[in-house]
């Protein structure tokens, strides 16, 4: 048996367009909100359009009317499938203080692998250039790290450093761009099933290490604390958020423990990826901020005691931030 | 399993697919794309350029920032307002959606995008290009760890039938008895194929298309034998339509 495709189309036809009209008005809403009634004539519209097509299928498929079909039915089961709710409405305030700090502390077991993998690197940095000082020159990223540590303090403090007193700004700006790239690399990394992400904050420990151990054994620490301080304490926790979404990720590829399938695992964690890299890269452009606006002025300009003070109070403020906003008030027990 | 198509079955039974779009197609979309972000840098560079008189310097950082921003942020933009589409995939006429049909949810976008870094390595994208050519449903990088596919937008328009019978004569309709049979023997397939036939016809080289009908109208003339009056000076092509239109409008208005 043949369906009268013509006369079927004909009977059908105001159900697919009144689907189609519906459909058009909840995607151009940034948050769809239906009432009752709305989504129950959705939902008939959807199952009708749904029968049409199994019986066009079955008997008789015109390829054009069916696509059309199967293109509505995909819309309408996506909007009928995937909740929305006043929630989802966007405060930045509320973000901030609340859900960042709060989806920080849900994933801190990778916040602190990302932290001992970096020390592990650092270890391994200041060993390399304690015991073959030639790694300097494979390890140090940037030509100014390679002076001797005592040579490059009495430079810095002895120039006036008409470069950086014109380039504020643009030096600012790429510092923000190029730390922004490497935390979205640490995330991205995550891909590797956490791999890449571990060697990349291992690296960024050989770095960090072998610096600090160089200007640590030159006894220059006063001024690397100076020089480091005031916008390290918040561009390395950066770049290590920025790692513990990329091992979250590499944990949600890999599913240790978890008896969800692969495409439920990642949709449980991209919205805290995308709040945590987010998060991470507000953190780098203050610290962007900083390092060229206050980092790289040195005594006589600014006394190391207050840069290193301004860096400690910073530290404090972000580990305050990150352990306590956003927790709930525990009510007291007022007894019986 | 490889296959070029999202098959979604639904809680309620109801089955239907989606063409996925190829590592090529999706390149080159990613083309116009990479065009039009060098295209939206240089405007703001050039309108930026106006406030060097004042500025050099804040110039120097706007520009840095700007073309970051556009750089990371073009795709994401577009594809959150225009629900899976950039410029490139417009012109394409290919779409992001959820791997198993949800709604496409912005942290979904985001992803998929920062993604790209990886799939963009070591150049050329070929990381992502190696990913899609192995994924069972074409896949870079990013669209693995957000969990979305880009498919083809299929056609919206609902087809009409009378268009294609409009204006002709069918002979065949005055012998009731034997289109009742032929709609009782022929099977569902054959009739689609038939229709789709008819439907596609102009697509066709002359000669295929002649060849196509020559052998579609013998074989439906072995299932119903319709009087040689009936057929006079009628092309393979006409008899197919007859048949289709039979088939398909039982009761023409």
């Amino acid at each position: 048996m043949i369906v009268d495709l013509q006369q079927f189309i004909e009977r059908e036809r105001s159900i697919w367009e009144e689907l189609d009209k519906v459909l058009t008005r909840i995607e151009n809403q940034p948050i769809p909100l239906m009432t009752l009634e709305e989504v129950q004539r959705l939902h008939y519209l959807y199952e009708r359009t749904g029968a049409g097509l199994m019986k066009i299928s079955t008997f008789a498929a015109e390829p054009n009317l069916v696509r059309s079909l199967e293109s509505l039915l995909t819309r309408a089961y996506a909007e009928l499938q995937t909740g929305s709710s006043r929630n989802d409405n966007l405060s930045l305030r509320r973000w901030l203080f609340r859900t960042f700090p709060q989806t920080f502390r849900r994933h801190c077991r990778f916040f602190w692998m990302a932290l001992l993998l970096t020390i592990l690197g650092a270890f391994f940095g200041g060993a390399a250039v304690i015991f073959d000082p030639d790694a300097k020159v494979a390890i140090a990223p940037f030509p100014n790290l390679l002076q001797n540590p005592a040579e490059r303090v009495k430079e810095e403090e002895s120039k006036t450093n008409p470069m950086l007193a014109t380039s504020k700004s643009r030096f600012s700006a790429m510092l923000i761009t190029n730390n922004t790239k490497i935390s979205i690399l640490a995330l991205a990394l995550g891909v590797t099933w956490g791999i890449g992400t571990l060697i990349l904050l291992f690296y960024n420990g050989v770095v960090l290490g072998a610096v600090i151990f160089d200007y640590v054994r030159a006894g220059q620490s006063v001024f690397l604390m100076g020089w480091l301080l005031p916008h390290g304490v918040i561009e390395i926790p950066a770049i290590l958020i920025a790692g513990q979404a990329g091992l979250l990720l590499g944990q949600a590829l890999i599913g240790w423990n978890s008896k969800e399938n692969l495409a439920q695992r990642l949709r449980s964690v991209t919205g805290s990826l995308v709040i945590l890299i987010s998060g991470a890269a507000l953190l780098l452009i203050w610290a962007g901020l900083v390092e060229a606006f206050f980092s790289q002025y040195h005594e006589p300009t600014l006394p190391y005691p207050f840069k290193i003070v301004f860096g400690l109070f910073e530290f404090a403020a972000l580990l305050t931030f990150l352990m306590f906003a956003g927790r709930k008030a525990v009510p007291k027990f007022s007894g019986i | 399993m490889r296959t070029n198509t999202l098959v979604i079955l639904t809680p309620e039974g109801i089955r239907f697919t989606q063409r996925l779009a190829g590592p090529v197609t999706r390149f080159l979309a990613f083309a116009i794309d990479l065009a039009a972000i060098t295209l939206v840098s240089g405007i703001f560079s050039q309108f930026l350029s106006l406030a060097a008189v004042v500025s050099p310097d804040f110039v120097l950082a706007a520009r840095t920032i700007c073309y970051f921003v556009v750089t990371v942020g073009y795709s994401m933009l577009l594809e959150w307002t225009w629900r899976g589409q950039t410029l490139g995939k417009r012109v394409l006429k290919i779409r992001v959606v959820d791997a198993e049909g949800f709604r496409l949810r912005p942290t979904q976008i985001v992803i998929r995008n920062l993604l790209r870094v990886i799939d963009l390595l070591p150049a050329f994208y070929a990381i992502g290009g190696v990913s899609c050519v192995l994924s069972p449903k074409y896949q870079r990088l990013g669209d693995i760890a957000a969990n979305t596919i880009v498919i083809y937008t299929a056609p919206e328009k609902i087809p009409d039938l009378e268009l294609l019978f409009s204006g002709t004569y069918n002979s065949l309709r005055s012998h009731a008895h034997l289109a009742a049979q032929l709609r009782k023997s022929i099977s569902p397939d054959e009739a689609r194929l038939a229709l789709e036939a008819i439907t596609r016809r102009a697509e066709l080289e002359p000669n295929s298309r002649l060849d196509l009908f020559r052998q579609l109208a013998q074989h439906l003339r072995s299932i119903v034998s319709f009087p040689e009056d009936a057929l006079e000076g009628m092309t393979d092509e006409q008899y197919v339509r007859n048949i289709v239109d039979l088939l398909y409008r039982p009761a023409p208005p």
